[in-house]
């Protein structure tokens, strides 16, 4: 082990190291986002109101039935096992010969979703119970609060919760080297089965893995304050009155 | 001259709890009616049943002349013409100050923008919160976020507002600036239902005090009746305790 090495590493197979981290970013980055939509329209289904009685009760008692199975699944098992089953399942079963980064992303989707249905219910339900009740007050419909009222104090609040689940999934997307996606663990493993320098390699991989999780963090500290907003708000003089609010801004 | 709102036989329980039984009472077009009572005697429940925040369980509310607990489509339609202060304010998180006042104008009522802000501005200035437009609500004040409650609730302009204890959850020096403003309405001949443990605003500003206990209306007359001859025993010994 020497740093002479990892330079070695670093100049031979930097072409290798970046494309593997490109893919990671990838894969994880549509994921996430993929996965936090799904995790806001099943939260969204699990708390439309069931009203009292008839067919609408029923289907939605079905819909949230057949979500809580969906949850449950891909919570309660290994995203390694899941990226096994769906790749080798899809081919087995319907014939589909799935292409490897489609399967990756489609993989990391749906875990998300899952998780990410759970942070949004607890979101939504964390709303204070007035803000429905004033939205409803003056005739806005389930919809109408969720998209003007809820959903953008629910955003807010799962943003933290939605960043860690980023930084995760751009962890645990190694996990799909098991079916042959050229993420950055794959490509280093790749690497290392030519040199043999394991530690080295792996040592750069990590190094890889950090920085990209850090910057990341940082990004979504950031959007976090934007959606805080500012911390002082500034009083209307009688000039700006007088201009009317259209100009205040 | 012309009722608003007529309830008869009005009903409400929940569970086995009868919270309301069999409540009559109407409202004239320009009447301020200030509903007082003890804890738990079910005024909440009756203002919220009113603009079906709660679905009663049985009884009539007649608005136009139709029963509106007959036809259930058009509810999001019949709560735009009731405007709700609620006592926690229950401004939008995610809106300040004027966009508090234009959302509901602009989503429901399918106003333009601009002829929101308009009247946004317009009962802002009413409340005296016009100077405060890019102000959030938890930057606000108690008496100041219930004065932007009022103003987002009038630029539904509405045909009454509900009230239900505006200033209960007020620290006591912001009471006054929050009552000020309903006196303004109410002297604007705005249709109001309040209610209040202010007792002297309630002496002084309505037109009918009605008096309820444990789920029924006990009392309903002029300010003058209810407060210096009333007729029932009970609302005797509430006011004894209340104006103590
Ligand atoms: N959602 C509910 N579920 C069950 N019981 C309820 C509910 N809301 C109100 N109640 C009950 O109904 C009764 C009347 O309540 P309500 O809030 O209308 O009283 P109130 O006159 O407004 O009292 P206060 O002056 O304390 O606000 C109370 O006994 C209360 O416990
Ligand atoms: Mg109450």
């Amino acid at each position: 082990m020497s740093l002479e090495w990892f330079i070695n590493i670093i100049t031979n197979n930097w072409p290798m190291f970046l494309r593997g981290a490109w893919m990671t970013l990838v894969i994880s980055t549509i994921g996430t986002i993929i996965g936090a939509l799904i995790g806001l329209i099943i939260g969204v289904i699990n708390t439309i109101p069931k009203g009292n009685g008839g067919a609408k009760k029923w289907t939605l008692r079905t819909i949230n039935a057949i979500l809580t199975v969906y949850v449950e699944f891909f919570r309660g098992t290994p995203m390694i096992v899941q990226a096994m089953v769906v790749y080798y399942g899809s081919d087995l079963l319907f014939g589909i010969d799935m292409n490897r980064t489609f399967a990756a992303i489609l993989i990391v989707s749906i875990n998300t979703g899952a998780y990410m249905a759970e942070i949004v219910r607890g979101g939504i339900i964390s709303i204070e119970q007035g803000q429905f009740e004033a939205a409803r007050a003056i005739g806005m419909n389930h919809w109408q609060t969720m998209v003007h009222v809820v959903l953008p104090q629910v955003l807010r609040n799962i943003l933290p919760a939605t960043g860690n689940q980023y930084v995760m999934n751009i962890k645990d997307t190694s996990v799909l080297n098991v079916i042959g996606v050229t993420e950055l663990f794959f490509q280093t493993k790749s690497i290392a089965g030519n040199n043999f320098r394991y530690f080295e390699s792996f040592f750069v991989a990590c190094i890889i893995y950090l920085v990209m999780t850090i910057i990341v963090t940082q990004i979504l500290r950031f959007f976090e304050r934007k959606l805080t907003g500012d911390a002082n708000y500034q009083m209307l003089d009688d000039a700006a009155l007088i201009r009317g609010p259209e100009q205040t801004k | 001259m012309e009722t608003i709102i007529d309830i008869q036989h009005l009903s409400k329980s929940f569970g086995t709890h009868e919270v309301l039984k069999d409540i009559n009472f109407s409202v004239k077009k320009g009447e301020v009616v200030c509903v007082i009572g003890s804890s738990g005697s079910g005024k909440s429940t009756l203002l919220r049943c009113i603009n079906l925040l709660e679905t009663p369980s049985g009884g009539e509310i007649i608005y136009n002349g139709k029963n509106i607990l007959g036809n259930r489509q058009n509810l999001n339609t019949y709560r735009t013409h009731l405007g709700m202060v609620f006592q926690q304010f229950n401004l939008f998180n995610n809106c300040d100050v004027l966009n508090n006042c234009i959302l509901g104008q602009v989503k429901v009522l399918k106003r333009s923008k601009d002829e929101a802000k308009d009247v946004a501005m317009k009962y802002l200035k009413v409340v005296g919160m016009d100077r405060y437009l890019n102000a959030r609500p938890g930057q606000l004040s108690g008496g100041q976020k219930q004065r932007v409650a009022i103003a987002r609730a009038l630029s539904m302009q509405p045909d009454a507002l509900l009230f239900d204890e505006p200033t209960s959850a007020l620290d006591p020096e912001m009471v006054g600036e929050v009552l000020k403003v309903m006196k303004e309405l109410a002297q604007s001949g705005l249709t109001m239902i309040v209610v209040t443990h202010e007792m002297e605003f309630a002496r002084e500003v309505s037109d009918r005090i009605v008096f309820m206990d444990k789920g029924v209306i006990v009392e309903d007359g002029t300010p003058d009746e209810v407060f210096n001859n009333p007729k029932h025993e009970r609302t005797k010994a509430f006011l004894q305790r209340a104006l103590k």
